[in-house]
């Protein structure tokens, strides 16, 4: 694939404890898609997210990175906001800005612009413990953002937020790929969120870490609140739900729960 | 009518502490204890005005050494702290070091140190060796506690160290760092005093402690009583003051410093 953006080919990564969380890994992310690794916990999902922003090392196999090796061109969403709680919420925002040098009055500008986009531009003042969750997980995405990243990496932004706030900030997600025509790459263990997002879902199982099917998702598959209950969307979901099933019943039953010596 | 929620607060510990004073001052009355077997909270505030001259002349000679001992103590500490954070080598070079210091209690340091040094620098040595290692530790410590995912981020945007430390760690430590500045504060005072004890009146300007060793020696106890008392409010002032330094810096983000309700 040459719109390939990064690639894994045969990727291992082995812990220094023994654990294995990827094996055999095989992967493209593609310029412009929304790829979602989808799996239950254990199955090194976001140990390939971190071997994508290089923030790991690969222990066998090689990562392609066609991306410039620039700073930047990444922009990473953890599971929890991760903001710094001394700060503001624009000083916060403007981290990477600053971190890379950036022209205060650009980087003031750029700030005020993602705050914006995620629907916050009022709070930049305030400071973090003053937000609620589901908008500090906004400012966090809008850090992300603030450096115009060509690849977005989220891991389980969601996972710790409610189902309402989850639902509303899935909409501002694709809208805000949309708007800004990034590519994203998504890890979650929610497959009604991976299908409702996603152009394109892996599949991963734990015991090793491994990639176990591929769904391409029908970029005509609407996306509301609506799509939720449509037939199409209902497809999908199972469809992922069974590749799950499947990988799980794979494992022996003693494996089940054991860790990898 | 609404009472001001911070007499609330203070109202249990003052009682208990006029409580303390009014019975002490009863049991010294109705028993007719003589003054220099247990003089009256009373006498002791007179001698303290009748003696002021004297005890607040030897009071701030204490705190200067006190403050002196801790302004190096941090600076020393925070340097120290920000040495091991960079270089690990060097934390594991050095902690047997600071931690036998630190252990060896001080009052047995100090006659050796009064051979080794004039009177009024073993003491000071003396209130920075209690006070720096808490500092140290807390400092290396809240150092080394930022959130992972933060320094994860720094990475991922090709942060110096420089900027790691100045940006991340540093912040991320301050709460931990003023922790063991309220620690060392307290005890700075407990070394000058102890020093003091040691070096008796081989000094020139003489502090508290050389005050009540004086006043034993004549047997003055109300005079002895009064300079413990300067004693026991100078260390109050020092957690009080510190305790207000801590709380206006991290009044907006930390947990410690959130009024209840918010």
């Amino acid at each position: 694939m040459n719109d390939a953006l990064i690639s894994f080919h045969d990727v291992g990564k082995l812990y220094r404890n023994g654990t294995i969380a990827l094996a055999h890994v095989d992967l493209a992310i593609r310029a412009g898609e929304f790829l979602t690794l989808l799996g239950p916990s254990g199955c090194g999902k976001s140990t390939a997210l971190r071997l994508i922003a290089g923030l790991e090392k690969a222990s066998s196999g090689q990562v392609e990175r066609v991306l410039p090796h620039k700073p930047g061109t990444i922009g990473f969403v953890f599971q929890e906001p991760t903001l710094m709680p001394w700060a503001r919420i624009h000083e916060n925002v403007l981290l990477p800005l600053r971190l890379q040098k950036v022209p205060a009055r650009e980087a003031r500008q750029r700030v005020a612009e993602v705050l914006a986009l995620v629907g916050l531009e009022e709070f930049g003042k305030a400071y973090p413990r003053e937000l609620s969750g589901g908008m500090r997980m906004r400012v966090s995405i809008a850090r992300a953002l603030a450096l115009r990243p060509a690849l977005l990496l989220m891991d389980e932004p969601f996972a710790a937020l409610d189902e309402i706030t989850r639902f509303r900030l899935n909409d501002d997600l694709l809208r805000l790929k949309k708007e800004l025509a990034t590519t994203i790459a998504f890890v979650t263990h929610s497959v009604f969120e991976s299908v409702y997002l996603s152009t394109r879902i892996m599949v991963m199982a734990a015991r090793p870490g491994r990639i176990v099917e591929e769904i391409v998702i029908d970029p005509a598959l609407p996306r509301d609140q609506d799509a939720r209950a449509s037939v199409s969307y209902m497809d999908y979901c199972r469809r992922a739900s069974r590749a799950l099933a499947g990988a799980a019943a794979e494992l022996p039953p003693q494996a089940e729960g054991s860790k990898t010596p | 009518m609404k009472i001001q929620p911070g007499i609330i607060r203070y109202a249990p510990s003052a009682a208990v502490v006029a409580a303390l004073l009014f019975a002490w001052e009863a049991v010294v009355r109705l028993g007719h204890i003589p003054p220099f077997i247990l003089p009256a909270p009373s006498l002791v505030l007179t001698t303290l005005l009748s003696d002021r001259t004297t005890l607040f002349a030897s009071l701030v000679v204490t705190l200067e050494t006190t403050f002196t001992a801790l302004l190096i103590a941090v600076v020393g500490g925070l340097l120290l702290a920000i040495l091991f954070s960079q270089w690990k080598w060097l934390e594991r070079a050095l902690l047997p070091v600071a931690v036998t210091l630190q252990v060896t209690p001080i009052i047995a340091i100090a006659p050796l140190l009064l051979v080794y040094l004039a009177p009024q620098s073993a003491v000071l040595v003396c209130a920075f060796l209690v006070a720096f290692f808490p500092i140290l530790a807390n400092a290396a410590l809240g150092l080394a506690s930022a959130d992972r995912n933060l320094v994860d981020l720094f990475a991922l945007y090709g942060a110096s160290r420089w900027q790691s430390l100045l940006w991340l760690r540093l912040p991320a430590a301050l709460p931990f760092i003023l922790g063991g500045v309220r620690i060392g504060g307290g005890l700075a005072l407990i070394g000058a005093i102890a020093g003091e004890l040691a070096a008796g009146a081989s000094g020139r300007e003489t502090g508290l402690a050389f005050r009540i060793i004086e006043a034993g020696y004549r047997l003055d106890i109300p005079r002895m009583f009064a300079a413990l008392a300067l004693i026991s409010f100078a260390g109050i002032a020092i957690f009080v003051i510190l305790s207000a330094v801590s709380y206006f810096l991290l009044r907006r983000w930390h947990e410690s410093a959130l009024d209840e309700g918010n």
